[in-house]
């Protein structure tokens, strides 16, 4: 390697401009004596609210209703405006010998070392080739995040026939996002049994944006070259397989963190989110090593984002004033049908973790679902909740359902009864 | 549209049918003498065949069978490609490998194998016992016996070999045609005429090096000597986060059915798990298969199951062309002017300058006038875009004179836009998203372009519509 790097040393360096980075910057920016940097590896900072059109934004954080692109654009100008150092193309590509992050940007290299780091990469809907789906090498198939990065950001056409892979939250955006191009959605697939169980957007998306929804279905191929001609379904359990004919294939949800900079440093992944195991503070295993937003639970919307940011923010400030968080602590874990949950530690003297809520991911529709927390063997807590648990976005758990663990006690872990 | 007379363009002496990486180091080497060369391929790009898409291996041949033309060929051109990999900056990396026996019968092959490849004329491999083989490769999972190890065994960038002689024979004067699929052939007294999907080519002399096809364009100059079938391979790449997990290539000891399902780093620093060997009807059809992706998971299960823990980043099939020959066909047929590169299997990449040389000097014996040129230009320098030099995005020097090799634009491949800007302007300029994947790495990586796609695709889109839109096809590429 060239050695010519530029050397930074703010207190505080964020990786990665989206919700979650950009409102730590903003509270931190403020508190801190020395620099708070926001290195966005992106031309333009604010994550992917950038690139969705639709609105719903900015409700639990900012008490508002924004659009996805001026929602970007104010938590922009919100971090600018309480002192934060915003760098744009600034592309974090790993660790220096000495622990520093290496930046890449038109400016240069430079090698940052901070006091603090929190890294809120965010992350990222599993591509075709990460799903296994066979078939021919063909254009014209897409992620969400592709598909709204071409006709949010680019304004450039797709087909006129789309078949939507998947029904999360995001599924629904990418409809949106189709007709606003001018491309219609002839179907959309689900691997789970129930429609009505997808998300609070499946009925009215159902009538509103008269999508047809095909239940227990799976893409066992993709047909066309160059560009896609159709896709091959298979229903289960009958295994009946049809093709239908499409130009544009959106394969969506299904994330994985961008979880390279914690791999890299060596930082113990969570088997069940591929993101870093952290704290209620945020705290990974490394001193001053922080995660928050998407990049910990993949993924939440937006406005849950940003509140890790506020979060990370006061951990990231007793990390500062030197004040430890050594003592005990209990690992949480997840049981079936619960995928995953975060935040995974619990310690001794910690704040609850954001909204006092444990995030949690559903493989199956649960009407009214009773949590319960066990510690070796035992049951510490339970409670029926009044919410649903759906398939395809977050479940929340009072995170009070821990205040019986022992902090000897070992592990606890939260399924549903 | 299509000319039906490419009176715009003089005659050739030598037209080369295929622009794969035999093809296009056929073409460099004629166009060093005083002749005046077209490279011809189908489709839109050069190296877009049988040269894509293989396991990227440069061969010492330890494994050929002896006495071959193949076997000579290889071992030259092992070192012919290595040395201009030197001077072009192909990138490579000398990684060793290490063949792994699961059973008895495998490990009593070991000894064989290396008096095999002593009769290749390889003499550095050696037989190590089943701890050498963990303490070499410890991710490898359980139940290996033993291994022979291969030293010299390295991985390469196929693609840019291909571009490097392609762009080199295009500067040193040939004439390069692509989307020019030959469909017939007519015999002049002093030419034959090539009749393609645009327009027609006249050349004194005809190679052809058409890889998956050349069993056919044969047959257009009445030769029945060799049948290709295509045999699909499918790859599984992993993440680059796999890359630790392997060092030397693994091979399989091989069998009668092929050289088996090996797991080797990739020179773009993830890890490749294939390939297949699937005799198949279709040579257009590079499709994958559930029934591919679930063999090569029962694979690499038994031969590294931390592997398998890992996402895939990309997945895809190549053709070989699978010959009825056991053997390399390179002939010339010195009364009609033709010459034959057949039948030249997985092993082209790494003896396709070989192959060259040996089929020139063939060219030479029937009557080809060789004169060298002088002053001839200096090869290209390749960019970069292996994962062990140095690469635009790490280099303060390039970053500082032109910002642009600062902007990364493909995060995962770390791909600059300065990267893309001048791949879009080369010599060789790509016509699709699979060129400019195949020059850049961008879109390649684990996101598949869900960060950059709609940037990437952009700045071709634009590129593209730079060309003008009414040249004919066949004048766009002379000089």
């Amino acid at each position: 390697m060239t050695a010519a790097r530029a050397r930074l040393e703010p207190d505080v360096a964020i990786v990665g401009g989206g919700p979650a980075g950009l409102r730590a910057a903003r509270e931190l920016a403020p508190a801190v004596s020395g620099a708070v940097l926001v290195l966005d590896r992106e031309s333009r900072a604010g994550g992917i609210p950038r690139h969705c059109a639709h609105t719903g934004f900015g409700i639990r954080d900012e008490r508002r209703m924004f659009g996805g692109p001026a929602y970007a654009t104010r938590m922009v100008r919100a971090a600018e405006r309480a002192g934060a150092v915003l760098r744009s193309s600034a592309m974090v590509t790993g660790w220096s010998a000495t622990g520093g992050l290496e930046v890449t940007s038109p400016d240069g290299l430079f090698e940052v070392h901070a006091r603090a780091v929190v890294v809120a990469t965010g992350a990222r809907e599993r591509p075709r080739s990460a799903r296994m789906i066979p078939g021919d090498r063909a254009d014209g198939v897409y992620t969400t995040g592709y598909l709204q990065n071409m006709v949010h950001l680019q304004e450039r056409a797709v087909g006129r026939r789309a078949v939507i892979v998947g029904s999360e939250l995001v599924s629904w955006s990418a409809v949106l996002t189709l007709r606003h191009a001018g491309c219609e959605t002839v179907l959309m697939t689900s691997e789970q049994p129930r429609v009505e169980a997808y998300s609070l957007f499946s009925l009215p998306g159902k009538h509103l944006l008269r999508v047809p929804v095909r239940t227990s279905t799976r893409v066992t191929r993709i047909i066309g070259s160059p560009r896609v001609r159709a896709v091959e379904i298979e229903e289960s359990p009958s295994g009946n397989r049809t093709t239908i004919p499409c130009d544009t294939v959106v394969l969506t949800g299904d994330w994985i963190p961008d979880n390279e900079l914690f791999r890299s440093a060596g930082i113990a992944l969570d088997p069940a989110t591929r993101g870093p195991v952290v704290d209620t503070e945020l705290r990974t295993d490394r001193p001053g090593l922080f995660a928050a937003g998407n990049v910990l639970h993949p993924v939440d919307t937006a406005d849950i984002a940003a509140l890790d940011g506020v979060q990370v923010a006061a951990g990231v400030l007793d990390y500062l004033a030197e004040q430890r968080r050594d003592g005990q602590h209990v690992r949480i874990t997840a049981d079936q049908p619960l995928r995953w949950i975060a935040p995974m530690i619990q310690r001794v003297g910690a704040r609850p973790p954001a909204r006092k809520r444990l995030l949690a991911w559903v493989d199956g529709y649960v009407p009214f679902p009773k949590v319960v927390a066990r510690q070796g063997g035992r049951v510490i807590a339970q409670r029926r909740l009044p919410w649903p648990a759906v398939p395809g976005r977050v479940f929340r758990i009072p995170s009070e359902m821990l205040s019986g663990a022992r902090p000897d006690g070992g592990e606890v872990r939260i399924s549903l009864g | 549209m299509i000319a039906p007379q490419d009176a715009g363009s003089e005659p050739a002496d030598v037209a080369v049918i295929g622009a794969g990486v035999v093809g296009s180091a056929i073409a460099r080497l004629l166009s060093g003498y005083q002749l005046d060369v077209t490279l011809l391929d189908a489709r839109d790009d050069v190296g877009d065949g049988t040269s894509k898409a293989n396991t990227a291996i440069l061969h010492t041949g330890f494994d050929a069978a002896p006495g071959t033309l193949e076997s000579r060929l290889v071992a030259e051109g092992y070192h012919l490609l290595k040395d201009y990999a030197d001077r072009t900056g192909i990138p490579y990396e000398p990684t060793g490998a290490v063949l792994v026996a699961w059973d008895a019968e495998q490990l009593a092959a070991l000894p064989g194998l290396r008096e095999k490849a002593e009769r290749n004329g390889y003499r550095e491999t050696e037989i190590i016992d089943a701890d050498e083989v963990y303490r070499r490769i410890p991710a490898l999972g359980p139940g290996a016996l033993g291994g022979l190890t291969v030293p010299d065994e390295s991985i390469i960038c196929t693609w840019t070999a291909t571009l490097a002689l392609a762009t080199d024979a295009v500067n040193r004067g040939a004439r390069l045609r692509r989307a020019h699929r030959v469909s017939s052939v007519r015999r002049e007294s002093e030419y034959t005429v090539l009749h393609t999907n645009a327009g027609e080519v006249r050349a004194r002399w005809v190679v052809n090096a058409a890889g998956l096809g050349s069993d056919t364009i044969d047959a257009l100059f009445g030769f029945d000597r060799f049948q290709l079938h295509p045999r699909r391979g499918e790859l599984l790449v992993y993440d680059k986060q796999a890359r630790s997990l392997v060092d030397p290539i693994v091979l399989p000891v091989p069998s009668k059915l092929g050289k088996g399902v090996l797991i080797s780093p990739t020179i773009y620093g993830n890890v490749m798990l294939g390939p297949t060997a699937e005799d198949r009807e279709d040579r257009e059809d590079s499709s994958t298969s559930a029934d591919g992706f679930a063999f090569l998971r029962d694979k690499g299960e038994r031969i590294m199951p931390a592997l398998l823990d890992e996402e895939v980043t990309a997945s895809y099939a190549g053709l070989r062309a699978a010959s009825n020959l056991g053997d390399y066909l390179i002939e010339v047929d010195d009364r009609q002017r033709y010459a034959v590169a057949g039948g030249i299997r997985s092993t082209g990449l790494t003896s396709s300058m070989a192959v060259a040389e040996y089929l020139v000097d063939q060219l030479g014996k029937a009557g080809l006038r060789l004169t060298e040129r002088t002053a001839l230009p200096a090869p290209p320098r390749m960019p970069n875009i292996g994962e062990a030099g140095l690469r635009p995005y790490a280099d303060a020097e390039r970053i500082a004179r032109d910002p642009e090799y600062g902007t990364v634009t493909c995060f995962c491949e770390r791909v600059t836009r300065g990267e893309i800007r001048d791949a879009l302007h080369s010599t060789i300029p790509p016509r699709d998203l699979g060129g400019l994947r195949r020059r850049t790495r961008a879109m390649n990586g684990r996101c598949q372009g869900f960060y950059c796609g709609a940037t990437v695709t952009g700045m071709l889109a634009e590129a593209i519509n730079e060309e003008p839109a009414d040249a004919p096809a066949n004048e766009e590429e002379s000089r």
